[in-house]
């Protein structure tokens, strides 16, 4: 049975974002684009949210509006009842590893928002989030000697080290093969399931969706709308052979009105 | 290529253009432009008279002071240019057009303002130094990635810290560019500086040789000199992009 509005059993769970009737137009020279409309949506505390559109919809606006990067045009958002004024270290944007800054190695990297901290306490923090992202041994290394999923797990890391409330993350494995996506879509729960924090997280893979997120936002084209939110009541880890889970996936497939032949 | 023939090699066609040059001196049977043999001897006679390092450390400290002055005035005016698009489109046409003026040519001002002597050539130097390190360091900070500037800003940085942490090493590599075009332009630009506004220095012992006799051999080892002292400057400039910290803003093999 599936779910299509956000009544979930667990509403202990305090909202951690609010999304009220964003909207974004940008104006270039003469020329307005409406790339979202009426956006409302939220999540809870601890929640993995992913927010599913196709390329060059809007998502990833959402996410930098979220972020406090771009404000809306109209509308407002809300985290822990407070609006977003602008970037905070509370919620981190991850980019896809190009975040990464190239003039210091995976410690200075991850050690990177840490300046409150005593040089002891740093280290270790450094240490700690390094081993939980599988990059013992690579401490010294620079960007420039990994590969992209190595980059990608440094970004991780890094947004972990200053532990924020949420992470923000924006099509963050696209630039990886799909043999590494699946390998990183694993490493990310198993992070996600150590440290729970509220994760948004961009995709327009289906099927990425479907095995990661709690809740699946479904988008539109430009200009983005939520068509449809879906609620996937499956433990992890998933199954993506069952029934359940094709399900879940064949439901979001239709809304997109794509069909299931090749 | 193998580690050896990257000496090899080099020193090989050295050696020929050498041998080439002093069968042209026989062949052509010049009096006045000098062998190789002439010119060696010219170097023996001055380092005895030990004129010749007296000569070497004044340009190089010209160099130095000028180009020192120049680059601690042209980073931060870089930066600020770079940062503030206000500031650019103020100041920029200004730069623009103080730019493409040869440091020579401001050599009857500089004798005007600082009279015949050291200070006269190190504003020249200061000039030629000045410059192309403004641009390549606007260029860099200009050029910088939104991301970076996101990824800062999002970790809490106050606009110092963003500048400090962020902006400055993500520019750094274009800086250096700046720094080593600098260099090879105070080193030009001594040279002519010392011929006219000074009376030691390489520059100054060329002019003086042609001047006080004749001396083209001398003549010839004073540009073989700067030549080697301007390799030796570039090439370590050089081995500052091979640093860590900056050699991902570079191409190596």
């Amino acid at each position: 049975m599936l779910e299509t509005t956000t009544a979930l059993a667990a509403t202990s769970l305090e909202t951690k974002l609010r999304i009220d009737g964003v909207s974004m137009v940008f104006s270039r020279d003469e020329r307005t684009v409406r790339v979202l409309d009426n956006v409302s949506m939220e999540a809870r505390q601890g929640e993995f949210v992913c927010i599913l559109g196709p390329s060059g919809c809007g998502k990833s606006t959402l996410l930098n509006i979220v972020g406090g990067f771009v404000r809306p045009t109209s509308g407002d958002v809300q985290i822990d009842g407070e609006p977003v004024r602008g970037p905070d270290p509370r919620r981190i944007f991850v980019f896809q590893e190009r975040g990464l800054f190239p003039w210091l190695t995976v410690e200075g990297n991850v050690g990177f928002g840490l300046f409150n901290l005593s040089s002891d306490e740093k280290r270790e923090r450094i240490a700690h989030y390094v081993k939980l992202v599988g990059l013992e041994g690579f401490e010294h290394a620079y960007p420039r000697e990994l590969s992209g999923g190595m980059k990608q797990r440094v970004e991780v890391a890094r947004a972990l080290a200053v532990n924020p409330d949420m992470l923000l993350l924006d099509e963050p494995f696209g630039a990886l093969d799909s043999i590494t996506r699946l390998d990183m879509r694993r490493e990310l729960l198993r992070i996600w399931q150590a440290e729970r924090k509220t994760i948004l997280f961009v995709t327009h893979d289906i099927e990425e969706s479907v095995q990661l997120a709690d809740r699946v936002v479904v988008m539109s084209a430009r200009p983005a709308e939520i068509r449809r939110t879906l609620e996937i009541y499956m433990p992890h880890p998933r199954d993506i052979s069952s029934r359940r889970y094709l399900e879940l996936r064949d439901c979001i497939l239709e809304e997109i009105g794509l069909a299931k032949i090749v | 290529m193998k580690r050896w023939e990257h000496f090899v090699w080099p020193l090989a066609a050295v050696a020929a253009s050498l041998a080439a040059w002093q069968l042209g001196v026989w062949w052509t049977g010049a009096h006045i432009f000098p062998s190789p043999t002439d010119v060696q001897h010219g170097l023996a006679h001055l380092a005895h008279k030990g004129v010749l390092l007296r000569y070497i450390g004044g340009s190089l400290g010209r160099v130095g002071m000028g180009y020192v002055l120049g680059v601690t005035c042209g980073i931060p005016l870089g930066v600020v240019l770079g940062w503030y698009p206000a500031a650019n489109t103020t100041v920029n046409p200004a730069v623009q057009m103080l730019r493409p003026i040869s440091p020579l040519a401001w050599i009857p001002l500089a004798i005007v303002w600082f009279g015949i002597g050291n200070f006269a050539a190190i504003f020249l130097i200061f000039v030629g130094s000045f410059f192309p390190v403004v641009v390549s360091t606007a260029n860099g900070v200009r050029n910088i990635p939104d991301v970076f500037l996101r990824a800062g800003s999002n970790f809490g940085l106050s606009q110092v810290g963003l500048l400090k942490r962020v902006v400055f090493p993500a520019a750094l590599p274009q800086i250096i560019v700046g720094l080593r075009i600098s260099l090879g332009v105070a080193w030009l630009v001594v040279v002519a500086a010392e011929m006219i506004a000074v009376d030691s220095g390489l520059g100054y012992l060329i002019i003086d040789s042609r001047n006080a006799g004749k001396r083209y051999d001398l003549v010839v080892a004073g540009m073989l000199l700067i030549g080697l002292i301007g390799l030796a400057l570039d090439t370590g400039m050089r081995r500052l992009e091979r640093l860590k910290s900056v050699r991902w803003g570079f191409r190596h093999e």
